[in-house]
């Protein structure tokens, strides 16, 4: 049932995703990649991490896609969007080729040592997976943490810079 | 445990029938009695001048970055606020120091004028 679930979602987020590629409107292929980041969300609750599910939502469909969509517009690509590149359709599948016969390779080359971290699937189910993020980020992770919210910073005074016309 | 996310299954599963259905159904049992003003582009009740898509101001932009920003600022308290009582006055100035970091950042914001629609 559970798998039959995964390979229905899989098929969805497969689906949309190739949409994303494929629409004619700019718009339509951001519309398609909200659909796969959907996908995503169920694919990290059935994997027990119902925090990265909330966050794939709330961050990537909502705040990300919004910032994409506003760019779309503001570029306003109109005609431009709608042409057809053959040379970047061909360097596009080279790329696509390569980058698939390299995830082959190495999920062939990939030996399970057995090897495990300390957290488990029975630990996540026990303490919850919200609480050991929270508890690691602030702990062990708390430099990357802070140097997350400089990166922050810096996002506003670029925005500022870019879009104001007086600074 | 995946058991507890059924409910949102369902939801999800009545909202997308829901969605399929009002379309499919009015395209089914719909009438179609087609005329040049129905089938004419709608704004408002405004005839129309020029396109719709125009450039958008860069103004927007601002406010999406702005929004994205805070919108990760809010992201990262839930696991905090999970661990608070745990992690105690510890926990409070690392979101502390996250936090004056970004305050800069809306003091900067409020300063320059982004947070105004001129």
């Amino acid at each position: 049932m559970e798998l039959l679930f995964f390979y229905l979602v899989a098929l969805i987020a497969v689906i949309s995703g190739f949409l994303v590629v494929k629409c004619q409107s700019p718009v339509n292929s951001a519309i398609s990649l909200v659909m796969t980041f959907f996908c995503l969300a169920v694919f990290y609750v059935m994997l027990h991490a119902p925090f990265m599910a909330a966050i794939q939502i709330l961050v990537y469909a909502g705040a990300i896609m919004v910032l994409i969509l506003f760019v779309i517009m503001l570029l306003n690509l109109g005609a431009e969007a709608n042409k057809r590149y053959a040379h970047s359709v061909a360097g596009g599948a080279l790329a696509g080729v390569v980058v698939l016969l390299m995830v082959f390779y190495f999920l062939r080359q990939g030996e399970a040592t057995g090897m495990k971290g300390p957290i488990s699937t029975e630990l996540i189910a026990q303490i919850g997976h919200t609480e050991l993020i929270g508890r690691t980020m602030l702990t062990d992770f708390l430099l990357p943490f802070e140097i997350a919210s400089i990166l922050l910073l810096v996002a506003i005074v670029g925005a500022i810079v870019l879009a104001k016309k007086e600074v | 445990m995946l058991d507890t996310y059924l409910p949102i299954l369902v939801l999800i599963s009545i909202a997308v029938a829901f969605a399929i259905g009002s379309v499919v159904f009015s395209r089914l049992i719909g009438q179609k009695k087609p005329s040049a003003v129905k089938l004419a582009p709608y704004e408002c009740g405004m005839p129309l001048i020029g396109s719709a898509r125009e450039r958008v101001s860069v103004k927007f932009y601002l406010v999406a970055v702005t929004f994205i920003v805070f919108d990760i600022e809010v992201a990262f308290l839930y696991p905090w606020a999970v661990v608070f009582k745990q992690l105690g006055w510890y926990g409070a100035g690392a979101m502390g120091f996250f936090i004056f970091v970004l305050v800069i950042g809306l003091i900067y914001e409020w300063k320059k004028g982004a947070l105004e629609w001129e």
